[in-house]
């Protein structure tokens, strides 16, 4: 029977992203991570008696930058709902959201996978405040503690349709959306703060002697890494298709049901069957006012977009004949491709500029466990390092010392060319020094000389050697090479 | 829940006066409106302190009597007076109200140490750390507010005897109810306790108990006040509005507490009138009026629709053209209504649930038995009945068919108001089908009380202005007030229409009328 079986596994992606606002979404409490419990507070983030909330607009706009970059359907007009349920964490027990006019609609991200770029296309993507925290049985106390610092801070909610259909498809469309994201400078999506929270939706499709049958939908809930996707995903297909096998239940017969996930033992649990399911009694807010923006201000939001990471990567591959993996490396994060070009521009050398970003550089940050997040994480500034660039480029020193002055600069903030002038390291083009190098060199090498005259061109290999020790490296190899040949044939 | 500590007022205070014009004995200062306060503290006559204690001390002396208020803040409201009567008399600028005293309903929140209890037991040790929009206004126009006023509990009744902490009595006649749900506002107003209050409208809760005492009472158009601090009941429908013996005093609270408010997103932007002047650019001769045929038919009592009809009649004599107008959708209004209505309540109220404020049942089996024993204990019969009908009209299944048709309802309604002030300028007609109702004659019957919203929700449902005011009273005394409804920020046209009638009637407001009998019993104790 397995023989004849076909198992496709089909994943939908929840996606929460908490937004780079100053203040929460609808009071002017600040938005904050670690401190005090209930230090970032007020009347209406505490839902009191009377209190009404007020719309942030930063939050919107950078709402909608978001579903614009990911191609959807804006909205022209968006509204508030109320979403119902009892729980400590939300003091208003209904929590402010969006029902049936998200911000945007129908859109897609382009991912890359190891069998190459696909498109999974985005349901809707909405704004909504986030509820607090508990702390539960602090001390083994039969009691918890609420925190209310996060209570009404924005989301952003992001759900794609079941387009993903394994493990690494998954993992790429996170780690795209986490790329887009701080490309739009819409969220830090800073992993350990818990910034992006993932649910994914998983079951399996099943074709046996020709029939195909959909195994019961699990959502998965708050899931906050990377690795606790890929790895959730990876026992939920083996644990749904373990459950079919045994019972054949399929969703329509079982519906949806809730599991949780262990990151210890990378295993899923039962949170909630489908007859606890809750009646969330969705109604529009109405102490919000619809969000009708103007024609104008769209369009001028649109034209502000950044260019998207995979429109920066095939530029940079097509503009500066940059290799796919070293344009990847240099549009991962928005501030690498910024400091990149910024070393291509000053440097006048694209090329020779990414292999000191790619290589020289990253080496240098991967050493020192440096993630290029901001500006400040780079050790030397783009202009400096376009110095260093243009010193090998145009052979003031080669490539050996260049690696050497790189050291340097990381090490002592100095410019390349006050290095190389304090090392003495720039290359000797002068004719006078070449030759004497170059006499000595085949004073102390008759064979390989003799071999060369006879036609064994790699024979030069071996003086050249000798005048480069010889000169501390400092003579310049591309006039060596010339003055070599040219006295050789003679 | 009354304020425990009431600092024995200065009762004794200002008998006989030597100078002509002024009254002879303190309580009679409350027979002035707030704009002859005004102009008597300003020529030097009385003082706001002379006024304050004056409505502190017949509070004192008939509250026990008629329960309009929940708490009064004797001590800070004679020190308030007496700052403004020092800042008076170094002549600084002073701000509308200066000095005038002021009841305000007690689903208004106050941050100045009184309990703002909704009249429940979920909130009755409530205080909150901020004061309602409307609150600030009122203190930064100078006004002195003496205390807050009970209603139905949450504002969910049309009588006031769901309160928690018991009833409030009709001054006119003890035995009858002052309408509601801010019939404790009404009642400090008419039996002459505060010559101002804010009450709220949600269907009627304004203009009903207004009615109902005898006074004037306007329900301003949605978003023409913020709803800042106001407890909601019904976030779509709730308007605060201004509760007065006069057109004139309304106006003159009305342009107080009008204008836009950043807190409130549904507040509107555009900037209020100057009342007195749009009042003073009514022109009855010209005005066309329409009454609406649904509201003059079948339920509504003979002597109120006799009332009501004179009260027209008189406009129609000086001059004004009456019109017939269709209200076609008005008999669906009270269903509708009680659909939207109550499903915001039952989100509105969602938060009382015990955790972060409020009453939380002392004993109880883990955090939902927490839940259901806090509420059961916190909220009274009416309210757990709203909360229910609303939490069924939003549920999965039924959404559709009550939530959704309810708003469609509600469009139609509005529609019908506009397509008849295309032909007319305003509309009058009864504010309630009876006059005030003896206590327990509807408590019994839900619906019979719901039914008595009849003629005001539709305001409320098509978010325009209306008012109170009254046009007489019945052969029991009881008073009755002529409803005027007007388009959206028509407020100045009805409190113009509103004040002619006073003056045409022959004397402005309650003074028409006549007195309650239990003032002239309380100047003769």
């Amino acid at each position: 029977m397995s023989d004849e079986r076909s198992v496709r596994l089909v994943v939908g992606l929840e996606v929460h992203v908490h937004m780079k606002t100053r203040t929460k979404l609808f009071c002017s409490c600040a938005t904050s991570f670690g401190d005090p419990p209930n230090t970032h507070c007020c009347p209406v983030c505490l839902g009191m008696p009377g209190v009404l909330p007020v719309m942030n607009r930063e939050a919107y706009r950078l709402g909608v930058m978001t579903a614009m970059a990911l191609g959807c359907t804006i909205n022209e007009r968006t509204k508030w709902d109320r979403k119902h349920y009892y729980y400590p964490d939300l003091p208003k027990n209904y929590q402010i959201s969006q029902y049936d006019r998200p911000l945007g609609e129908h859109g897609r991200l382009e991912i890359e996978t190891p069998a190459g770029r696909k498109a999974v296309r985005i349901l809707r993507v909405h704004l909504e405040e986030d509820a607090g925290k508990l702390n539960h049985a602090p001390g083994g106390e039969e009691c918890s503690e609420v925190d209310l610092n996060r209570t009404g801070t924005p989301l952003l909610e992001i759900v794609s349709e079941p387009d993903i259909t394994s493990v690494e498809e998954a993992r790429a469309y996170c780690t795209s959306l986490r790329q887009l994201v701080t490309y739009l400078g819409v969220s830090e999506a800073n992993m350990q703060m818990g910034h992006m929270r993932f649910e994914p939706n998983i079951n399996l499709h099943v074709t046996e002697h020709g029939e195909t049958f959909a195994t019961p939908i699990v959502e998965l809930k708050n899931l906050n890494s990377f690795r606790a996707v890929e790895r959730s995903i990876a026992f939920e297909a083996r644990r749904q298709l373990a459950e079919w096998d045994e019972t054949h239940r399929t969703l329509k017969a079982a519906g949806k049901t809730t599991r949780g996930y262990n990151d210890d033992t990378g295993e899923t649990f039962v949170q909630r069957e489908k007859e606890e399911a809750h009646d969330y009694r969705y109604f529009p807010e109405p102490d919000l006012v619809v969000v009708a923006p103007e024609a104008s201000w769209l369009e001028a939001l649109r034209q502000g977009l950044p260019e998207l990471p995979l429109a920066k990567k095939d530029r940079f591959v097509r503009e500066f004949g940059l290799g796919e993996y070293d344009a990847g490396v240099l549009t991962a994060t928005i501030e690498m491709a910024r400091y990149f070009e910024a070393v291509a521009a000053a440097s006048g050398a694209p090329k020779a500029a990414a292999n000191w970003v790619t290589q020289g550089l990253a080496r240098e940050m991967n050493e020192r466990g440096v993630t290029a997040e901001s500006e400040a994480d780079f050790p030397v500034t783009a202009s400096h390092l376009a110095e260093l660039v243009r010193a090998v480029e145009s052979g003031t020193i080669n490539k050996q010392a260049g690696d050497k002055v790189l050291h340097a600069m990381i090490d002592t903030g100095r410019t390349a060319g006050a290095i190389i002038e304090a090392e003495g390291l720039a290359q000797t083009s002068d004719a006078g020094d070449l030759d004497r190098w170059i006499e000595e060199a085949l004073a102390a090498n008759p064979g390989p000389a003799a071999d060369y005259r006879a036609g064994k061109k790699q024979a030069l290999g071996r003086i050249m050697g000798h005048i480069m020790k010889a000169s501390k490296g400092k003579a310049n190899p591309r006039l060596v090479t010339e003055r070599l040949e040219k006295k050789l044939s003679e | 829940m009354k304020g425990g500590s009431r600092a024995a007022p200065t009762a004794d205070a200002p008998g006989g006066r030597e100078d002509t014009g002024s009254p002879r004995l303190m309580s009679e200062w409350l027979d002035m409106t707030a704009c002859q306060m005004k102009a008597a503290m300003a020529a030097g006559r009385t003082t706001s302190r002379e006024l304050v204690a004056a409505s502190l001390a017949r509070i004192e002396r008939l509250d026990g009597r008629i329960g309009a208020f929940l708490s009064t803040r004797d001590e800070q409201a004679l020190a308030e007076a007496e700052a403004i009567d020092r800042r008076r008399a170094a002549g600084e600028p002073l701000g509308p109200l200066a000095g005038v005293p002021v009841a305000v309903k007690d689903n208004l929140c106050t941050a100045d140490g009184l309990a703002t209890t909704c009249a429940s037991r979920m909130l009755e040790n409530f205080r909150a750390p901020y004061n309602a929009h409307v609150v600030e206004r009122i203190v930064a126009a100078d006004g002195v507010i003496v205390g807050k006023c009970n209603l139905d509990e949450f504002a969910m009744g049309s009588s006031t005897e769901n309160s928690a902490a018991g009833p409030t009595r009709n001054p006119w006649s003890l035995d009858c109810v002052p309408g509601g749900s801010s019939g404790g506002s009404a009642a400090a107003v008419a039996a002459r306790m505060v010559p101002l209050a804010l009450g709220s409208d949600t269907g009627g809760s304004i203009r009903q108990p207004a009615s109902h005492c005898g006074i004037v009472g306007l329900k301003p158009t949605y978003g023409r006040v913020s709803r800042y601090g106001l407890v909601a009941f019904a976030s779509s429908l709730d308007q605060i509005g201004p509760m007065a013996r006069t057109a004139e005093d309304a106006a003159l609270l009305l342009g107080v507490i009008a204008g836009h408010d950043a807190r409130d997103a549904t507040s509107v932007a555009e900037p209020p009138p100057d009342y007195a002047a749009a009042m003073d650019a009514v022109d009855v001769s010209r005005l066309r009026i329409g009454m609406p045929r649904e509201y003059f038919g079948e339920g509504l009592d003979a002597e109120v629709d006799q009332l009501v009809r004179e009260a027209i009649r008189t406009f129609a004599e000086a001059g004004a053209e009456m019109v017939e107008v269709d209200l076609p959708h008005a008999p669906y209004a009270v269903a509708a209504y009680y659909l939207v209505a109550t499903a915001e309540a039952s989100s509105n109220l969602a938060r009382y649930d015990g955790v972060h404020y409020g009453r939380r049942a002392s004993e109880h089996a883990g955090l939902v038995d927490m839940y259901s024993r806090s509420r059961a204990e916190g909220f009274g019969d009416e309210v757990k009945r709203r909360i229910m009908l609303g939490t069924y009209a939003l549920s999965s299944g039924y959404y559709d068919a009550y939530y959704l048709k309810a708003l469609k309802v509600r469009r139609l309604i509005k529609r019908d108001f506009d397509r008849a002030l295309e032909q007319v300028d305003c509309l009058m007609g009864p504010i309630c089908p009876t006059a005030a109702f003896r206590f327990g004659e509807k408590t019994e019957d839900p619906l019979q009380m719901y039914l008595s919203d009849i003629y005001t929700i539709s305001a409320n449902l098509a978010t325009i202005p209306g008012l109170s005011v009254p046009c007489g009273r019945t052969s029991a005394g009881l008073p009755v007030g002529l409803q005027i409804l007007g388009g959206v920020f028509s407020e100045g046209l009805l409190l113009g229409a509103a004040r002619w009638l006073e003056r045409a009637r022959g004397g402005e407001g309650g003074d028409a009328l006549g007195r309650p009998a239990i003032l002239d019993e309380e100047g003769a104790a």
